[in-house]
């Protein structure tokens, strides 16, 4: 019998406490099998958030760190800085990323670092239950925007592959989605695009992912992606904002 | 090996690389930034890495990564610095992570000032994050004591799986005395691939984390740091004892910068007929304890007067080590003041006299 599916050699046998719906363990999948495509399994190194992916260190077969909230870019660069070998990435969610790691995630980009970042943006703080975060997208209630996010007095929602991209630092910034199976597939090859040019020594890299919090949204699993696509989508435009290739023409 | 005359901030870097410690991360602030301009110059030379972090948060968070990954890494920092690398403290402790932090103290709280003090004293000892956990603390009074402790700190870290924290003030940070590289024998880092997260080849994966959900587990871990830091205390406990063999009436005791003024105090005092001794605790986490409560004990023994640059932080730890038995005197200097050997000298007579010895 052939073997169409299955675990990804990457990932332990344990079963995630993800909620339904939500894409934390597809992203988790897609960086396992480029884990396993580019059989850098036994020298990857990655770093904990904190937020609900905060526990993938238990579904990732790699040897993983726990980083403090929003410290795992600065984190990575201690390990990649001393042993150069590994391939060293954080996984990160968008307060952890785009509100309290703010400092360490442009000072990482802006050294090259040479690591790659998975940052999972899903408009909300999914773990602490639901509250604003620096992506919540402009009237979108939340339980500390309950009347909605009012831009007049918190701003705009946080562009962080925008933002990463005014950089002058050569580097591959892309920010793709997971809200349909052709957006999986296409966040894949982004994910994979980005494990490469750390492995070839090329550069910084950072995948940015929208994502869906089912829960904290108040939507079904279903409804999010509909959302996801219909409020993130025109805000957060998809593509490949920076590449190497381009910097160093 | 012949002595070099050498500023304390770049001999402490020095020191970390004849310990065999090749990774720095730093953020630059006064008195102590000839660190990091030291090792800037000098790390690449034997191929070490040294990167200028974006604050103290990331310098120490760069640690955190570097020596989860198994190398040996420093970082240092003034007060203020220090207050931000809190948060790495507390987490590297947490992981069991070895690693060494150097604090030149400077005068606080909020920006204070950049001259000298001992104001950081309970947050060093006490642990400036949350959390049950301690550091190691090592206060090195002369240029050569803090690259011996230097070089000891590495091995001593990795014995407890521990930070430990190098502590001094600007004076020991900027002035210059000859110092020997060879006076202790630096060692080699033993093996890391049981524990450190340097990619899973041929074994079982690493895991490097703080986390337990499961409070029985976490108080279990608690439990284990508290035998780790009651260890500390029968094995590796520090002081020096200045004066103290013939019966003296009064001990003073002070630690680095102000030991060494106190004693030049007692060595004039010594030759009015005064028996004064001095007990300085070099760790200061552990605490030498049970040296200062036998000393209380002492019949001979009529006070204890504790100089430091703070309002008295280990004043708490003398009166706790001593019980109190006999009377504790107090005097400071502090907002950068370094006391001066003619007004310790008049307390420590008035000391004298007060306790009736
Ligand atoms: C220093 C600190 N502040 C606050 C928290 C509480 N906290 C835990 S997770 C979290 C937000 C996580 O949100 P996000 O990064 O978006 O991840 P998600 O759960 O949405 O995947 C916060 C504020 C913490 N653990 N540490
Ligand atoms: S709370 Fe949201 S982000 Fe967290 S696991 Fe549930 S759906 Fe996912
Ligand atoms: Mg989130």
């Amino acid at each position: 019998m052939k073997t169409i599916f299955e675990r990804p050699d990457s990932m332990t046998e344990k079963v995630t406490h993800y909620c339904p719906g939500c894409t934390h363990g597809v992203a988790h999948r897609l960086v396992a099998e480029v884990v396993d495509e580019l059989g850098i399994k036994d020298r990857t190194v990655g770093f904990a958030p904190v937020g609900c992916s905060v526990l993938i260190y238990e579904y990732m077969d790699t040897d993983y760190q726990q980083a403090a909230h929003g410290r795992a870019p600065a984190c990575a660069t201690g390990t990649k800085r001393v042993r150069p070998d590994l391939m060293v990435y954080t996984y990160q969610g968008d307060g952890d990323l785009a509100s309290i790691g703010t400092a360490e995630i442009i000072h990482a980009a802006n050294r090259g670092e040479k690591i790659t970042v998975v940052f999972i943006n899903n408009a909300i703080y999914g773990m602490t239950g639901g509250q604003m975060a620096p992506t919540t997208m402009p009237g979108q209630r939340t339980t500390t925007s309950p009347m909605g996010r009012d831009t007049g007095s918190v701003g705009f929602p946080v562009r962080v592959s925008e933002m990463l991209s005014t950089l002058a630092t050569p580097m591959y910034v892309v920010r793709a989605s997971l809200h349909s199976p052709y957006n999986i597939i296409q966040a894949k090859k982004a994910v994979r695009k980005a494990f490469q040019y750390q492995l070839d020594g090329t550069c910084f890299s950072f995948v940015e992912l929208l994502s869906t919090c089912p829960t904290n949204w108040g939507i079904t699993p279903t409804g999010s992606n509909k959302w996801l696509e219909e409020n993130m989508l025109p805000y957060y435009p998809l593509g490949v904002f920076r590449t190497p290739e381009d910097d160093l023409k | 090996m012949a002595k070099l005359l050498m500023k304390g901030a770049e001999a402490i870097g020095e020191a970390a690389i004849r310990a065999g410690c090749l990774a720095y991360f730093a953020y630059p602030i006064t008195p102590q930034s000839e660190v990091a301009e030291y090792l800037a110059k000098r790390l690449p030379e034997v191929g070490g890495t040294f990167v200028q972090a974006e604050s103290e948060v990331a310098a120490s968070q760069m640690v955190y990564g570097a020596a989860g990954a198994g190398v040996r890494v420093f970082t240092s920092s003034s007060s203020p610095g220090v207050s931000l690398m809190a948060e790495a403290m507390s987490y590297m402790s947490g992981s069991e992570l070895p690693a060494v932090f150097v604090n030149i103290v400077r005068a606080g709280p909020g920006l204070g000032g950049i001259l000298p003090s001992q104001s950081d004293y309970n947050q060093a000892t006490r642990g400036a994050g949350h959390g049950d956990y301690h550091f190691m603390i090592l206060a090195p009074a002369t240029v050569q004591e803090l690259v011996d402790w230097m070089i000891k700190a590495f091995p001593l870290s990795e014995k407890y799986m521990n930070p430990v924290m190098i502590m001094g003030d600007g004076l020991i940070a900027q002035m210059m005395e000859p110092v020997d590289f060879d006076s202790v024998k630096a060692e080699d880092i033993i093996e890391v691939e049981s524990w450190a997260t340097t990619g899973a080849k041929g074994r079982k994966r690493n895991l490097i984390n703080s986390l337990f959900l499961d409070p029985l587990k976490l108080e279990e871990f608690n439990h284990k740091l508290a035998a780790k830091y009651q260890r500390m205390a029968e094995e590796d406990v520090y002081y020096e004892k200045y004066l103290m063999d013939d019966e003296p009436a009064l001990i003073a005791v002070a630690y680095g910068t102000t030991a060494r003024i106190v004693k030049t105090a007692i060595d004039v005092l010594r030759a009015e007929g005064m028996k004064i001794g001095l007990f300085r605790p070099i760790s200061l986490f552990p605490f030498p304890k049970v040296e200062l409560r036998e000393e209380s004990a002492k019949d001979h023994v009529r006070g204890f007067s504790v100089v430091e640059m703070s309002n008295g932080q280990m004043l708490d730890d003398v009166k706790w080590a001593t019980l109190e038995r006999k009377p504790v005197g107090f005097f400071s200097r502090n907002g950068g003041i370094v006391p001066n050997p003619e007004e310790t000298i008049d307390f420590l007579r008035k000391e004298y006299e007060r306790t009736g010895a």
